[in-house]
């Protein structure tokens, strides 16, 4: 018999019980479509966060204080020694390939004008920070030039946290209070979103000195680095390395390249993305356990069209083929249905949420897809091979 | 046609070996017409379907059309019924999903037979039985005759050499059960060997000769003018000297 004919018996068949077909095929589409919908979540989140260290600059290397055994994740290790303005001044002064140097340090205080106020992240830098971080100005002036000790009272607000404090004003030249400092707005940021999870439209930009004193540290939380070229990072990391280590008579620093961070994100997330899969793909088994339920039904069922076709001289391998190419046909229309669902899905999630670039990695589609294939195939073997070893007069007779 | 030499088929009920057939011997000539009766449980189903290589005889052998098939495997006999045999059930057996057209085409589509063959052939037999104007009903729409046309139609399609019918009137009315008869008389006319399983002396008189199976042993033969003048067939047919 043909391929042809044989999918047409089946097909027959299979539209013979559409409630029951209808049912094992959304089982198998709800299991392709999870595995499609949540390894395009992994997958998109894996991107955000690539995307995101991409849009902070590039040739980038990051000093944080203290020291992890292996490189990664930072701000573990504890520190031993405080990474200080005086180190950042060392790296700029004695190490040619560091081009820009943008010390930094984070906290978070209460900006006020007037009864307005607003808790924003305050960020203590240089004017460096303007060309490391890719920032660019509204109008106004970024930090200026100047000692790195000398901390003026200057503040270059975010564009959403300067609206809301001055509506319908011009909040360059004005004093606003931060914690119980009053400082002058020189400044607005250009809108720029959110960068690593911090909104930089809601922040406070002022000279790091101030912010040392503001916040009461004497340790900065980063050093950044940029260097002219890719080729610098390995050699200028080394000598920054060496630098702080003579200068702290120990080595208690980690410096991190950026492709380390972000190599290390995307495995992370790129494992995720696998486990979220794995987790879908127990619901394709689940799916496949249904399919096996309605095959066997449908053998006992048509045993006595099994034995019918046995009389006529049809061959056990035939019915064994007949009843696989149901299962299998059952499977890859729920597979290709809920491959349709799957794609439908991420789009919804792109357009409710779209700044998370997901879309199904290719790996997971055609895994699914086969997964789903593979799984009617296998579980459609145990009826099939009852059908095909029913003894003819006793399937004949219904037994 | 069909040679049986000494045919046994045992089988366990209940732990309890049970004598279905018990040193069967019979010939059937091509183009015979046979009729097979008996009580209940005396074996002729068994019978039949030994004859039709659904089943394997225990000992004894058989052979079919010059070729010993009680030996043969599964793959063997399977294609032995697809290329020699035709069955009529009492039950039809019609897949119900499929029109009378397809039911009809069922055995060609697999033993591989190409689509146009295939059509021609469904259109000639289904002619041959008188539904050429019910080519597209499925067996729900059909009566019980018309069904039994359409499975007699399936039987012949593949051009066996014996058909096997098992009470083939058994679920029909006389009008329909006799119009079943007259097509089984005319193919038996035209050269195929019949023989029918019955408890029906009016479907056994059709015969050439009737074999009385009792506790699967043969234990009357009639043939000839014997057929038509055994007044009480119904006994006879229950093991009971007529």
């Amino acid at each position: 018999m043909t391929a042809a004919d044989l999918f047409t018996f089946c097909l027959q068949a299979l539209s013979g019980h559409r409630l029951r077909t209808a049912l094992s095929l959304l089982g198998m589409a709800i299991g392709v479509a999870a595995v499609i919908t949540l390894t395009a979540l992994g997958e998109g989140a894996r991107r955000y966060v690539i995307d995101q260290f991409a849009s902070i600059g590039s040739n980038l290397l990051i000093v944080i204080p203290g020291k992890t055994e292996t490189t990664g994740i930072p701000g573990i290790a504890a520190a031993a020694n405080d990474l200080t303005l005086e180190d950042a001044q060392a790296i700029a002064h004695q190490i040619p390939e560091a081009e820009q140097i943008a010390p930094l340090v984070i906290g978070t205080e209460t900006v006020s004008h007037g009864a307005r106020r607003r808790q924003v992240a305050v960020v203590g830098s240089t004017r460096e920070l303007l060309e490391v971080r890719k920032l660019a100005l509204s109008h106004g002036e970024f930090l200026p030039a100047e000692e790195l000790r000398r901390g003026r009272p200057v503040v270059v607000l975010g564009v959403k946290t300067a609206r809301e404090l001055f509506p319908g004003e011009e909040p360059v030249g004005q004093v606003v209070r931060i914690g119980g400092w009053r400082m002058r707005v020189i400044g607005i940021l250009a809108p720029k979103g959110t960068q690593l999870g911090a909104d930089i439209d809601q922040t406070a930009t002022i000279p790091v000195a101030t912010a040392m004193r503001m916040f009461d540290r004497r340790s900065l939380f980063r050093i950044m680095i940029q260097v002219r070229k890719a080729a610098e990072l390995e050699p200028a990391k080394t000598k920054v390395l060496r630098l702080l280590a003579e200068r702290h008579h120990e080595e208690d620093v980690t410096v991190l390249t950026q492709d380390a961070v972000v190599s290390t994100f995307s495995q992370i997330l790129g494992a995720l993305t696998l486990v979220l899969g794995a987790i879908a793909a127990i619901s394709l088994s689940v799916a496949g356990i249904g399919i096996m339920n309605v095959m066997l039904v449908s053998v006992s069922e048509r045993t006595r069209e099994v034995g019918l076709l046995r009389a006529l001289g049809v061959r056990r391998r035939q019915v064994l083929a007949v009843f696989l190419t149901e299962s299998a046909l059952l499977s890859a229309a729920g597979g290709l249905l809920g491959l349709a669902a799957g794609w439908g899905a991420v789009r919804i999630l792109v357009r409710i949420f779209p700044a998370l670039p997901a879309s199904p990695p290719v790996w997971a589609v055609a895994a699914a897809l086969a997964l789903s294939l593979g799984v009617g195939v296998l579980f459609g073997w145990l009826p099939a091979r009852r059908a095909a070893r029913l003894d003819p007069v006793a399937a004949l007779a219904g037994r | 046609m069909i040679r049986l030499e000494k045919i046994s088929r045992t089988y366990l009920l209940g732990g309890q070996p049970v004598h279905a057939l018990d040193g069967i011997t019979e010939h059937v000539k091509a183009g015979e017409h046979v009729a097979i009766m008996g009580p209940s449980g005396s074996g002729k189903s068994t019978l039949l379907n030994i004859v039709g290589c659904l089943d394997r005889p225990d000992a004894g052998s058989y052979w079919l059309n010059g070729r010993e098939v009680g030996t043969l495997s599964d793959e063997e006999l399977t294609a032995v019924r697809r290329d020699l045999i035709g069955f009529v059930f009492q039950a039809f057996h019609l897949v119900p999903r499929l029109t009378a057209a397809e039911n009809v085409e069922l055995p060609m589509v697999f033993a591989g037979i190409s689509r146009g063959e295939r059509r021609r052939r469904v259109e000639a037999a289904l002619a041959a039985v008188d539904l050429s104007g019910r080519m597209d009903h499925r067996p729900d729409q059909l009566s019980g005759g018309e069904r039994q046309r359409v499975a007699l139609a399936r039987a012949t399609v593949m051009g066996p050499r014996v058909l096997l019918a098992d009470e083939p009137t058994g679920n029909l009315d006389t009008a329909s059960g006799r119009q079943i008869l007259d097509l089984l008389a005319r193919m038996n006319a035209e050269g195929i060997t019949l023989v029918v399983v019955t408890h029906d002396p009016n479907v056994a008189r059709r015969a050439d000769r009737i074999v009385v199976l009792v506790d699967g042993r043969i234990a009357r033969r009639l043939a000839g003018a014997e057929v038509s003048s055994t007044a009480d067939l119904f006994a006879v047919a229950n093991g009971e000297p007529g």
